[in-house]
């Protein structure tokens, strides 16, 4: 099984600092925005983003944590039962700008189901995507994210994994897999 | 993954199903709190609602966990039904499947009824109560609600009061408890609890005070009238007075105990109006989680039909 690094360490943290640059230049002072991380892999780099943009700006944007389970499309066409993780949105949606951060866009679908789930809390004004990896040419469906931290050309077999600190590994990591 | 197909009593389940079950109803309890309380999991399922026996709980629950979880729904009854005709069970469940149904959720006054349909058709099925035997989902929300205000159930010391003979309840909820790592305790009077029920690793009591000084929960079980072929005890009163629960004994005792109740309540009988209402109960907590759970059951269920 070999694996290929994308992202690693320090060229990791300057992306997602660029990532929240850019976030700031949009959202001005997020009086009117939140972010929402998609369980499981937009959880934690939803958490560095808001830390960099309080860090940068002095600003404590709201953050929630989504699980899409029970919105797939795939349920009951999979082999194994997805086993649900935490839904926490301590705010109000409703006419905010709402930031879907998930760590990696393959598909689509996952983003598809995102939104879905997203609407039982409310209608947002606005609705942006931030990805740190773009698997590109791999889309079913017609989504982009609005903020992309690194594309990456894929084959359907190939996988990315991360690694974070936070999970116990030694660095920041992110992985291209080859089955 | 479930290591069943279907939900036919405790008693097949394995700890870890238990769980899996808990932790996937954590997840819909928040769903059922959200503004908007349906998700679209079992939008392509449809589900038969079959109940021979009354029902008020459990089938308004099954009800509405099936269509927070967006599947169809068709209810019956055999009130009313061709039953009446002479129909029997494998004809009439039969004509429903012809329907193209995917799950059943039954009640039946025959113990055995759901595992005689597990082997005889093709859908699965769901038991919400068959006879004196088993009431699976009861014993689910029931340890579930303990879980939640006691943080845990492994270790608990609970006691299940009243009517153990006839109650579906008491058995479910045994199996579930041990299971999960409590110790048990029946109490109630000689007419109304098994001759062998120590087989079961349960402890017997017979003086409600005492009971209740060595637990941490009293589920307090209806008396099952319309089970009962011959009197098991004088009167009501008589009954109420050494196996009913007082405020004035709940104050009595020297530490806080968790009291539940199944439902429907007679009131002044098992349980009286102060106690059904106090802090110490969490008998509409039950009834809450009692959707949080079934839909974890039939989302469980339904995954394992591919």
């Amino acid at each position: 099984m070999a694996k290929v690094s994308i992202l690693h360490g320090q060229l990791l943290d300057i992306t997602i600092s660029r990532l929240s640059q850019q976030l700031i230049e949009n959202h001005g002072d997020f009086s009117n925005t939140v972010i929402i991380g998609l369980q499981q892999g937009g959880i934690i780099l939803s958490e560095r983003i808001k830390q960099k943009i309080k860090t940068m700006e002095n600003i404590d944007v709201p953050c929630g944590q989504l699980d899409i389970t029970f919105h797939r499309d795939d349920f009951r066409r999979r082999e194994n039962i997805l086993t649900p993780s935490k839904t926490e949105i301590p705010f109000l949606i409703e006419n905010m700008k709402v930031i879907l951060v998930d760590d990696v866009i393959f598909t689509g679908r996952s983003i598809r189901s995102a939104l879905d789930a997203m609407m039982a809390f409310g209608r947002p004004s606005k609705v942006e995507l931030l990805c740190l990896i773009d698997r590109k040419y791999s889309r079913d469906l017609p989504i982009e994210p609005s903020y992309v931290g690194k594309v990456v050309n894929s084959i359907q077999s190939q996988y990315i994994t991360a690694e974070w600190k936070e999970d116990g590994h030694e660095d920041d990591n992110l992985w291209l897999i080859n089955q | 993954m479930l290591s069943t197909k279907h939900l036919l009593g405790i008693k097949d389940l394995t700890r870890e199903d238990l769980e899996l079950i808990f932790s996937t109803a954590d997840q819909f309890k928040e769903v059922i709190n959200r503004p908007i309380k349906k998700v679209p999991s079992l939008r392509d399922i449809t589900i038969a609602n079959i109940f021979f026996e009354n029902s008020t709980r459990t089938k308004l629950s099954f009800e509405l966990a099936e269509k927070r979880l967006s599947a169809d729904v068709i209810n019956f009854s055999s009130s009313g039904s061709s039953v009446k005709k002479g129909e029997t069970l494998l004809d009439t469940v039969n004509n429903i499947l012809s329907m193209k149904v995917d799950i059943i959720v039954m009640r039946h006054s025959s113990p055995g009824a759901s595992h005689f349909l597990a082997n005889h058709i093709d859908a699965t099925i769901l038991n919400a109560g068959d006879g004196t035997h088993e009431h699976p989902t009861q014993a689910i929300l029931d340890t579930y609600s303990i879980r939640e205000r006691l943080g845990t159930v492994e270790g608990k010391k609970v006691v299940i009061v009243g009517d153990i003979l006839h109650s579906r309840v008491a058995l479910s909820n045994i199996f579930a408890l041990q299971k999960l790592g409590a110790e048990v305790m029946v109490c109630g009077p000689h007419t109304l609890i098994p001759k062998y029920i120590d087989q079961l690793g349960v402890r017997v009591e017979h003086d409600l005070r005492k009971a209740l000084e060595w637990c941490d929960v009293a589920n307090m079980l209806r008396i099952q009238m319309e089970r009962q072929l011959v009197k098991n005890f004088p009167s009501v009163r008589e009954y109420s007075q050494h196996f009913g629960l007082n405020k004035e004994l709940l104050e009595s005792l020297d530490k806080e105990i968790v009291v539940m109740h199944p439902g429907p309540i007679n009131r002044g009988v098992e349980i009286t109006s102060d106690v059904a209402d106090c802090e110490n109960a969490i008998i509409l907590d039950q009834v809450e989680n009692g959707v949080a759970t079934r839909m974890a059951a039939l989302y469980l269920l339904a995954g394992k039909q591919n």
